[in-house]
């Protein structure tokens, strides 16, 4: 009789009273909703660095005439902020701008030079005056307050993320707390019978914890499952932004971060269930 | 073994505020039960027989007075002090209170689990005790798949597969045709034989005659001897006639 002999470790028959879809059902769809912002958080947070690392350090020169190039290479390459400063290659510019004034431009260019501060905080206007007064005509763009500006909309969106994720933790810990209660309720007189034959609360409540941990991280593992194609595809749209050398779909995916749902999700799980069901053993002597 | 020190107790009531509290269920019970012995617990229904039994087995505190069992003073204990208590106690509840989605080995075998016994050694005690009450043959089968009598059986095997120090029966006999009675009546007095303090309430007078021994009369809540400081037993012979 292996269906009876079965029950004989599970004394509370927790696994028909607390079984069906429902809350591994719900428990999935919220671990999608924490995959995806676990993922944002991340993706954001990738962003906001690269942005400020990279674009912010970037400041170009502009100068009215390629004659002027070199006496502000020289001068430039001398400060001791500026870590490379190089000149745009003409063919290059030309390239750049063929799509906005045609194959033959009739104005004359300016010469550009790139540059790359060593301190991304150093501000570009300073290295543009010292620069003006050797090399008279010199303009410096500094990229810094847009750059910041996404910076400081990346580094919002990754704490709304972690705001998400807080929240949906403690829906999580909602939805399982109503799954314990239902089961207190289907199973209150075996509840009964055990902690009169002398179990205590620890035994009691361990069993629920582990049954709904159980639940909640089988939920929580189907729900990521489902989100790893959806952040795949985010992944391979946002690879353009966050540069070339980013690997793509699948192995761009924050894999730890992922990895850790299912266990989390069983922790909410074991953790609310043990503080639902030892505060309603309370009501026995 | 068992000691009540001017017990009263009160169930929560049904007034409108939370908090009340209704009339008094037991007042002034006052009595000891030594060690090994068997006693008659008599009284009509509603004489507050099952408040003293769930007293004994620690399923209520006293509201006033003192209930001390196998050495722990109840009324202020630790909640985490109860449950070794109830391990040492056994009971065999009127309504069974098997577990219906339990084999009849499992729900027998369930004190010696809560008590972390080994599943090796278990086994064998479980089958003899199954044996004992002669039930070995349905080992497998689910409570609700038993007459009422066999269910009897299988309540009696689990509160007494542990060994307890405190046996303890509500009404035993209210579901059993009078042989079984008699049949589980030995079952009882053999138990208090090995060692164990047994407490039987009934309101079964023709039992009460076959098995004298010493008894408490409940009426309304109190003892009904007055004077029930001389404990039981020197009060045995009026228990008897007036039950």
């Amino acid at each position: 009789m292996p269906r009876r002999s079965r029950y004989s470790r599970d004394p509370l028959g927790l696994r028909r009273a607390l079984s069906g879809w429902l809350l591994p059902g719900l428990v999935a769809a919220m671990a999608l909703l924490a995959a995806l912002a676990v993922a944002g958080a991340q993706g954001a947070a990738g962003l906001a660095d690269r942005w400020q690392r990279g674009a912010a350090a970037a400041v170009t020169v502009q100068l009215p005439d390629a004659a002027r190039v070199e006496p502000a290479l020289a001068a430039l390459r001398a400060m001791e902020e500026v870590a490379e400063a190089e000149a745009i290659d003409a063919a290059r510019l030309d390239a750049l701008l063929r799509p906005w004034l045609g194959a033959a431009p009739a104005i004359p260019l300016p010469a550009l030079i790139e540059l790359r501060l060593r301190d991304p905080r150093a501000d570009p206007v300073l290295v543009g005056d010292r620069l003006a007064a050797v090399v008279p005509g010199a303009v410096v763009e500094a990229h810094g307050l847009w750059v910041r500006r996404l910076a400081a909309l990346a580094r919002s969106l990754q704490a709304l993320a972690w705001v998400v994720l807080a929240l949906v933790a403690a829906v999580a810990a909602a939805v399982v707390a109503v799954a314990t209660r239902a089961g207190l309720a289907a199973r209150r007189d075996a509840i009964e019978v055990l902690h009169g034959l002398g179990a205590r609360d620890a035994d009691i409540a361990g069993r629920f914890a582990r049954r709904l941990g159980l639940l909640a991280a089988l939920g929580a593992a189907g729900g990521t499952a489902a989100a790893v194609p959806m952040l795949a595809l985010l992944a391979d749209l946002a690879a353009p932004w966050v540069g070339g050398e980013a690997a793509r779909g699948l192995s761009a995916l924050p894999w730890p971060a992922l990895l850790a749902v299912p266990p989390f999700a069983f922790l909410v799980g074991w953790a609310t269930a043990q503080a639902t069901v030892r505060r309603w053993l309370r009501q026995l002597p | 073994m068992v000691r009540f020190e001017a017990v009263g107790l009160r169930y929560p009531g049904t007034g409108p505020h939370r908090g009340d509290w209704g009339e008094e269920a037991l007042a002034d019970v006052t009595f000891a039960l030594p060690p090994g012995s068997f006693t008659w617990l008599l009284g009509p229904s509603g004489a507050g027989k099952s408040s003293v039994l769930r007293l004994m087995h620690l399923a209520l505190r006293p509201t006033r007075g003192e209930v001390e069992v196998l050495g722990l003073r109840t009324a202020r204990a630790p909640r985490a002090a109860l449950p070794p208590i109830r391990r040492r106690i056994g009971v065999v509840f009127q309504d069974f209170r098997l577990l219906p989605y339990l084999s009849v080995f499992d729900n027998v075998a369930l004190p010696l689990r809560l008590a972390g016994r080994p599943e090796a050694s278990l086994k064998a005690d479980v089958t003899e005790m199954l044996r004992w009450v002669g039930l070995q043959a349905k080992a497998l089968a689910l409570p609700p798949e038993l007459s009422g009598g066999e269910q009897q059986r299988v309540a009696i095997a689990r509160a007494v597969i542990h060994r307890p120090d405190l046996l303890l029966a509500d009404e035993p006999t209210g579901n059993l045709d009078s042989r079984q009675a008699r049949r589980l009546l030995a079952l009882l007095r053999e138990m208090n034989r090995l060692g164990t303090t047994v407490v039987v309430a009934t309101h079964d007078d023709e039992l009460v005659a076959r098995f004298p021994a010493p008894s408490l009369l409940l009426h309304e809540g109190r003892l009904h001897d007055p004077d029930n400081a001389r404990g039981p037993f020197a009060a045995e012979d009026d228990g008897l006639a007036e039950a």
